[in-house]
This record gives structure tokens, sequence and C-alpha cells, in this order.
């Protein structure tokens, strides 16, 4: 039969494999020829697709297939597949192929998922458009001459797109939910410690977490539940026990309440954007939803207590790349100049320039100042939330505060750049989960672009997040 | 900031950078700090950071791997190698 991509869910593309109607191999053929390269999505295409496809199609047959089996994923170039080449989007890793599987593919891989390619992404997820990678732009699903988005764009245009069905990126501080919203496709971010990072690339290892990309809330849940979970590989993942109790607290029946920090969305955001977004509450209120008004007193504080633990996390975490044991290498003429020209080559702007503001955060005399007073004001705008959440179920706002914006235009500035993530940083701040969902279209130079609607909830409550996305999107839930 | 402290910083990062970027570097420190530092009237009290659950997590090692297991292929990523071992340049 023939296959229609753009309607299809992993339940559709399940049932139709089980009826024999198209095979696993079929399926990964039909999406490997609509991967349009000007798009510039993909840094990796894998070469053994069909016969992760053929696999699939054995499990079919013997009876063992799951729902994920044979189902075509792309991968962020930020997340390790064993023998796969792996750049993070930089210089520094060109020709690294990873040497161990993350725990999440480790996942996939046993539910039968097939991996189409890794994903174009800012270097080292250090951006917020995908502009910053050494291996060029990605362009936007809706207008070449925009942006995807960042640091995830390559995985919201190849799902976006129909280059496949669903996606894994990663979020540090809006990276799978701002390109989300760029492209009309539904992203989560997970609560911190709830999906394993032992194999992504690290940047701010007190800020990332993997999620899933998706066109539906379902097919988000159905990835989201496969790579979920405790795990020994990564310490700071969320024990079993501690996510039972918390998801019993969880009563998706009752009318609830969705918080609205209006004194944060006064200024900045675009008119028609937000007439998005009050529609968007309308169409809630008319499902029975109650809103309420909220105090953030400290959340606009999150965006520069994040550009001080992001950067110094970061210079820890790129500390490791020095031509010595993975990578590239430049040589020099003693071991330290291999250093300095290795890293100095390596490293694109960005990446160097996050560096040096991390090192400077955490030299001597500073620490104090920058470091630990940022680690005050984040348990200040966690306090925040937690009061809040007392109040209201959800929180809502728009994913950011504008649509996708030209090739080019915030590229000489550090600070208009760091601002498209000053709705979305604050859960990565907060360790809360967010998921962003499509609301509808702004027409930009006689082009419609899409806009997302971001739902935050309390830790560990994801569910809560499926639950009101499917109400607003209509559909069902799992 | 002056010159010499993002040429102390980038020395300390072990990147090298050359003129051009240093005094672009200068300027965007300068508007970046500038930025971050309005955390600076944000009133914490006396509060300090409480870290979360996860401080220190530390596991046993133990059921250890054979040695070697992996030896081929994470040497195999080394830019350089000897009978072995990655090889750096000398350093005494």
């Amino acid at each position: 039969m023939k296959i229609d991509l753009k309607t299809l869910t992993i339940q559709k593309a399940h049932q139709h494999m089980l009826e024999g109607d198209f095979t696993a191999q079929e399926l990964a053929q039909a999406y490997l020829d609509n991967i349009n390269p000007e798009y510039n999505a993909f840094i990796v295409f894998f070469e053994d697709v069909l016969e992760q496809a053929e696999k699939a199609d054995k499990r079919f047959k013997d009876g063992t297939a799951e729902l994920l089996t044979g189902i075509p994923m792309a991968i962020k170039n930020n997340i390790l597949i064993k023998g796969k080449r792996t750049t993070a989007g930089s210089k520094i890793l060109e020709n690294y192929k990873a040497t161990y599987d993350a725990t999440v593919i480790d996942r996939l891989k046993k539910a039968g998922a097939v991996f189409i390619g890794g994903t174009n992404l800012d270097e080292f997820a250090h951006g917020s458009s995908t502009e910053n990678s050494a291996y060029g732009v990605t362009k936007n699903t809706f207008d070449m001459g925009r942006v995807a988005g960042g640091s995830s764009g390559g995985s919201a245009v190849a799902v976006a797109s129909d280059m496949a069905l669903v996606a894994l990126g990663s979020d540090t501080g809006g990276s799978i939910r701002q390109p989300a919203s760029f492209n009309n496709v539904l992203g989560l971010k997970t609560t911190y410690g709830r999906v394993s990072r032992s194999g992504a690339v690290a940047m701010g290892s007190s800020l990332d977490q993997i999620g899933p990309f998706g066109k539906s809330v379902e097919d988000v849940k159905i990835v989201y539940d496969c790579i979920k979970g405790n795990d020994k590989m990564d310490s700071t993942t969320l024990k079993d026990e501690v996510i039972e109790k918390a998801e019993k607290g969880i009563d998706l029946n009752k009318k609830m309440t969705i918080g609205i920090p209006r004194h944060f969305l006064k200024e900045g955001i675009d008119k028609d954007v937000m007439e998005n977004f009050e529609n968007s509450l309308k169409k809630l209120e008319e499902k029975g939803y109650k809103i309420k008004e909220i105090e953030l007193p400290n959340i606009k504080y999150s965006l520069a207590s994040y550009y001080i633990f992001a950067p110094a996390e970061i210079s820890a975490n790129l500390s490791r790349y020095d031509g010595v044991r993975f990578g590239f290498k430049k040589e020099g003429e003693d071991l330290l100049d291999d250093y300095m020209k290795t890293r100095g080559e390596g490293f694109g702007k960005e990446a160097r320039r996050r560096i040096m503001l991390g090192t400077y955060i955490l030299s001597a005399g500073y620490k104090d100042a920058y470091y630990n007073k940022a680690q005050a004001v984040r348990e200040i705008i966690r306090e925040d939330f937690r009061k809040a959440f007392l109040e209201v179920d959800v929180i809502l706002t728009p994913t950011t505060p504008t649509p996708a914006f030209k090739i080019g235009a915030k590229g000489n500035d550090p600070i208009q750049m760091y601002l498209e993530d000053i709705f979305t940083v604050s859960s990565n701040v907060v360790g809360n989960p967010a998921i962003s969902v499509p609301m509808g279209f702004v027409e930009r130079e006689g082009k419609e672009l899409p806009v997302g609607l971001q739902i935050l909830a309390p830790h560990m409550y994801e569910n809560l997040l499926f639950k009101v996305s499917s109400d607003f999107l209509g559909g069902p839930t799992s | 900031m002056e010159i010499k402290d993002i040429e102390n910083l980038a020395n300390l990062c072990r990147i090298e950078i050359s003129e051009t970027e240093k005094e672009e570097l200068l300027g965007e420190m300068d508007s970046i700090l500038g930025f971050i530092d309005q955390i600076q009237s944000v009133k914490t009290g006396g509060l300090k950071d409480r870290a979360g659950e996860h401080r220190n997590i530390m596991r046993e090692d133990e059921n250890p791997y054979e040695r070697g297991e992996f030896t081929n292929d994470l040497l195999g990523e080394a830019p350089e190698t000897q009978e072995g071992y990655v090889k750096v340049k000398k350093i005494l």
C-alpha cells in the first residue's frame, strides 16, 4: 500500500506492519525517499537503515514486535550510537565514532526502533537556531529562509518534514521545545533525572535532559515510556519508587486549574503570538479548565542565572576535548601547544565563548559572586514554582516570544540569541517537565509560521502534560 | 576586563585565539557579564545552595569487566597510540 507519511502515527504504523500492509523495510524506504537534503536536517545518514528494518521485520514474523519495532527515528547527533559518527555538531568530533550506546539508544534498540541518521544541532547544543553547527544551518520546515530553532533543530525538522516519524533531542535551556515550536511539532523536556543521560554528549550537567519529538501526544508518550527510568549508568536518574510515589499524586480526572504568570508576559512578545496564546486559553476554558493568574516573582532572573551555571558547567564538561584520547587533533610545538591549537581550531566561536565565560565565572574570587549566587537564585526560583503549583496544576506560556527568525538575524549578538530561551529556560533551572505543543500560526512576509504553547507541570508529572496536551489538541491520551 | 584578561582566560582554557577574536570577545564578555550581573540584585538572604537530592552519589565498583575488553574500541578513537597506550609529546 501507499504509505501516507503525513498522517502516520506509531500506533497506525504498528497496526499496518502487524497486518502486513507494509513491512518495516518499506516504511524505512518511504522515509529515506522523502529526505530532502536542502533542509540540512541530518549530519550523518546511517548506512544500515534497511538492515535495521530487516531485523524489525523478523520480529513481526516471530511475534516479538513491540510498538516501536520498525519505527524510523532521527537521533540528535549528540547521542551516542555505537559505531556511528557522533559529531555533536563540532569539528572537534568530526570523525569520532561512538564506542558505546547511550542508555536511551540501548532501550530503543531493544524495542526494535530503526535509526535513520544523526541530526544537526548547534555545536555541543550551544544555541537556539542550529546556525552554530560546524555542518551548516538547518532550515525551517515552513520557510527555508528562516532558522529551524535549536539546538535540536535537525530533529524538529526531520519530524516536521516527514524524514522520520519521531526523534530524540536534548534540552538544556529550551533546545527541544523551541525548535518544536518553530516547526509545528511536539517536543518534551523531561523532568531532571527522569531519562538517563549516559551516552549523551554533556553540556550543562545540572540542566541537560533527553526527550522526544513527535507529531502527536501519543507518539511522544510512546517514546518517552521507552526511554524513561532509573539507570545505574547515570547517578542523577530518579529511583523508580520515587516516581511511583509522585505519580500516585496525579489526578487526571479532576477539574484542573491553569496558572498564567501574566506579569512575565507583558513585554517582548509579538502581538499575534499573544493572540494565539489567548485563544489557546479560551479553548482550554471551554474544555473545563479554570484559568488563574499567578506570580512567579523571581522567574525574570532565570535566564541570567542560567547564563552563569550553564557556561560554568560547559567549561568543565568541554575540558575533555584535548586531542589526546579521541576526536580532532592539531599538532603544536609541545603538548601544551597541542591542546591550545586543537581546542582553538576544533571548537567553534560560541563554544569558545562559553568556555571562556565559564572559566571566568569559576575562577578564584568570582565563584561566590557568580556561581554560588546563581545557585541561591535557582533555589528561590524553585521555591516560586513550588508555591505556584500549590495553587494551580499546570502553568502555561507561549514557548517563544516570536515565530522562527531569519537566518543570520541574531548572529552577531549573543544576548539576543540567549533571549530566545526566555520562557523555556526556567524549567531547566528548576528541573520540572515541560512540553511545547503547536498552538497556531502567525503570518510573516506572506508565509504562515507556527508557534507553540508551553505547558509546565510539577516534577515527575509528565502524565499531566500528556493529559493537558491531549485535551488541547484533541485525540487520545495514550 | 582588558585584553590581557582575555589572554589570561584563553590560556587557562587552553584555547588559542586570534588577535581579532580577542577584541571581539572583550566586548562580548562585557555585555554578557553586564546581563548576568542582574542576579546580584536578588535578595537571597543567607540562602546557600541546597543542592537537592543529588550529591556525591557513589556506587561500588563491583564485577569489573575483563581487562582489555574495550581497549581496542577506545584506542581506535585516539589520534595517536603506541603499544596499547595513547601517545602524547614529551612532558619533561
